[in-house]
């Protein structure tokens, strides 16, 4: 018999009892030594539960989760795609698992090769010169390159240079590392065709003499687009003093056909976790290595694994280094999954990664566009798209009730919705390579059946999901007044 | 959609700011179709007092469920004054967005208020140009 998922779960406070425990030590045979008094509290309202009922508590919840190793997720701009077990049955090698971050270099010669192969690797597909792969995610690669530019910029005598430009298709994440490595950004608008647009980008160029420290760019962008004038605008920028940051999310769209260094971008992040088939979402840790041109390369975080010339591997701290972006040696783990994967791939596999990344979003583009309004959908799209959650014939209907629908249809996770902000209403559709045309074609119908819902039984979407754990949670009272934990709840109820 | 409301007393920007001059100061808020875009506002960030601005500066944001968005300075100056019960009460923005200012400008002039002043839309003009956004 399957539990019933949608039957409510008690938290752990719920369930508890008193004097119930899950381990009962031994008598003492030692002399009891009691916690001096200032340190000992009169109320410590942890729950009390025996090893069985927190084993079933947890096992019910993670039944009620989803996640890719359960079917279709297609949440555009994150590239949700299927990771591969071999990578996992990499990871867990002894060799690997059971090494320490402290360990004396030369018994860990095997790790090191590791990383240094994964650098130069990453290095072909990007044209890069060095790669450091300390960043733990892709904002965090992306604070460390801005980090670089800054620190490049002052080291020539250039640190007046205080604007990063950012158009406004942009991750929300550029505008936040930019102000947090103390920058300001300035947007640049989008044209008609969904590209970075000229004029604006000279227009800000010509008030801001002498202030422009870089642009940050997503190639393909957030609308799922190649940006047609990467070039020129990279030429732009490099003219007015600055330098060209790339968010690497979408590199899944491009890899074996176009590398970012050929075409202007003087540093970028790889995020591991999306492109190279690394778990995220809840499943793990990312990686967010970050690759530069040959004159910021004396600029990265260290330390970087270098061959020595005996042929052995050691630590190197880049020679103008910003320091160390974090502990130890980054997300260790995660570099193992990332090179198991471009191994089993090749250099080969790796472009038919791309293609087949395009190739399914512009089959699953031109099926929903029957359906739903595709503002640029007159464009070839790279690997992913965005279609707007607003149908003429049933104007009450918003991308939030579609996305919610879906989750009743129990065939996919929503898409990502309400981003690029650009796009009223987005619906951003990243299908990945992983999947299979019966998973695409099951997607486009239940789209076509919500749509036809959305016209005869529009309350049936606006009360959606029906059929799932929880129903419509109040997002609105959860940004006011986040409740954080149990003991707040008690509080709030008195 | 309801056709978005305005106030005839106040210019708009682009950018979907209304500013309205109120004994010499620029008061600037977001219009109410910009709230219906945004849907219900979780969370304001309002600038300085003191700061300096330019027309066209970013100079707060306004947050909700579905986005987080700029808010520019329509006019330039001095911030004198922000509306900090926003900061509290963030649904005030939905409730009335034109009694729930954002944040007052002391223009470098009259004369040049009134330049900048003259850049932007109109009611009617506004109306127009949210209708035309598709909105």
């Amino acid at each position: 018999m399957a539990l019933n998922i949608n039957r409510p779960e008690p938290t752990l406070f719920e369930k508890s009892r008193p004097g119930r425990r899950g381990v009962r030590p031994p008598v003492y045979d030692v002399p009891r030594a009691d916690l001096p008094q200032e340190f000992l509290r009169q109320d410590l309202p942890l729950p009390e539960l025996a090893e069985r009922d927190v084993v079933s508590h947890y096992v019910r919840l993670s039944r009620k989760n989803y996640g890719v190793d359960l079917g279709f997720y297609p949440l555009g701009s994150c590239t949700m795609k299927y990771n591969p077990k071999v990578n996992e049955v990499a990871a867990r090698m002894r060799g690997f698992v059971d090494i320490h971050p402290l360990q004396p270099v030369e018994t860990v010669q095997g790790a090191l090769e590791l990383m240094v192969r994964l650098q130069e690797m990453l290095a072909e597909i990007s044209g890069f010169q060095s790669v450091t792969l300390q960043p733990s995610a892709g904002a965090h690669g992306e604070l460390t390159g801005v980090l670089v530019i800054r620190k490049y910029l002052q080291d020539i005598g250039e640190g007046q240079r205080d604007i990063i430009l950012i158009p406004d298709s942009a991750h929300g994440t550029n505008p936040a590392t930019t102000s947090m490595a103390g920058l300001k950004a300035v947007e640049i608008q989008s044209d008609e065709d969904g590209n970075a647009d000229l004029r604006s980008l000279q227009a800000v160029l010509d008030k801001y003499p002498g202030r422009i420290a870089g642009l940050m760019i997503t190639n393909p962008n957030t609308l799922g687009l190649f940006e047609a004038h990467i070039q020129e605008i990279c030429q732009m920028i490099h003219d007015a003093g600055g330098l060209v940051y790339g968010d690497g999310a979408n590199l899944n769209a491009i890899m074996g056909i176009l590398r970012p260094a050929d075409v202007g971008i003087d540093i970028m992040h790889f995020n591991l976790h999306k492109t190279f088939s690394t778990p995220h979402g809840g499943g793990g840790p990312g990686a967010g290595p970050v690759g530069c041109v040959e004159k910021l390369a004396p600029y990265l975080p260290g330390p970087i694994p270098q061959r020595q010339e005996d042929g052995s591997l050691d630590w190197a701290m880049p020679a103008k280094s910003i320091g160390r972006i974090r502990s130890f040696w980054g997300n260790f783990g995660v570099l193992v999954r990332a090179y198991t994967y471009i191994r089993m791939h090749g250099a080969e596999g790796l472009r038919e990664v791309s293609e087949n990344a395009v190739l399914n979003a512009n089959y699953l583009m031109h099926h929903v566009k029957r359906t739903y309004p595709v503002p640029y959908g007159h464009r070839t799209c790279m690997h992913e798209f965005v279609a707007q959650g607003k149908l003429p014939d049933a104007p009450d209907v918003h991308a939030l009730d579609i996305a919610k629908r879906l989750i009743d249809l129990d065939n996919a996770h929503p898409p990502t919705i309400y981003f690029p902000l650009i796009v009223p209403e987005a619906l951003m559709i990243e299908p990945t390579e992983t999947e299979s045309k019966e998973t695409l074609d099951q997607f486009v119908a239940d789209l076509e059946q919500i749509a036809q819902e959305a016209r005869t039984d529009p309350e049936l979407l606006h009360e959606a999901p029906h059929n799932a754990p929880v129903r419509r949670l109040d997002e609105v009272q959860a940004a006011r007044r986040p409740i954080l934990s149990y003991i707040m709840e008690l509080q709030q109820q008195g | 959609m309801s056709k978005p409301k305005l106030d005839p007393n106040a210019k708009y920007a682009k950018s979907h700011e209304w500013v309205r001059v109120e004994d010499g100061l620029a008061v600037v808020g977001i219009s109410d179709a910009a709230q219906e875009m945004l849907s219900d506002v979780v969370f304001v960030d309002l600038p300085e007092v003191g700061e300096e601005v330019e027309a066209g500066d970013a100079v707060a944001v306004v947050e909700s469920v579905k986005a987080a968005e700029d808010v520019y300075a329509p006019v330039s100056g001095t911030i004198v004054a922000v509306n900090t019960a926003l900061e509290d009460t963030p649904e005030q923005v939905n409730d009335d967005p034109y009694d729930a200012w954002f944040f007052k400008i002391r223009p470098v002039s009259q004369e040049e208020l009134q330049k900048e002043l003259d850049a932007l839309m109109s009611p009617e003009e506004y109306a127009e140009y949210v209708e035309q956004e598709g909105h």
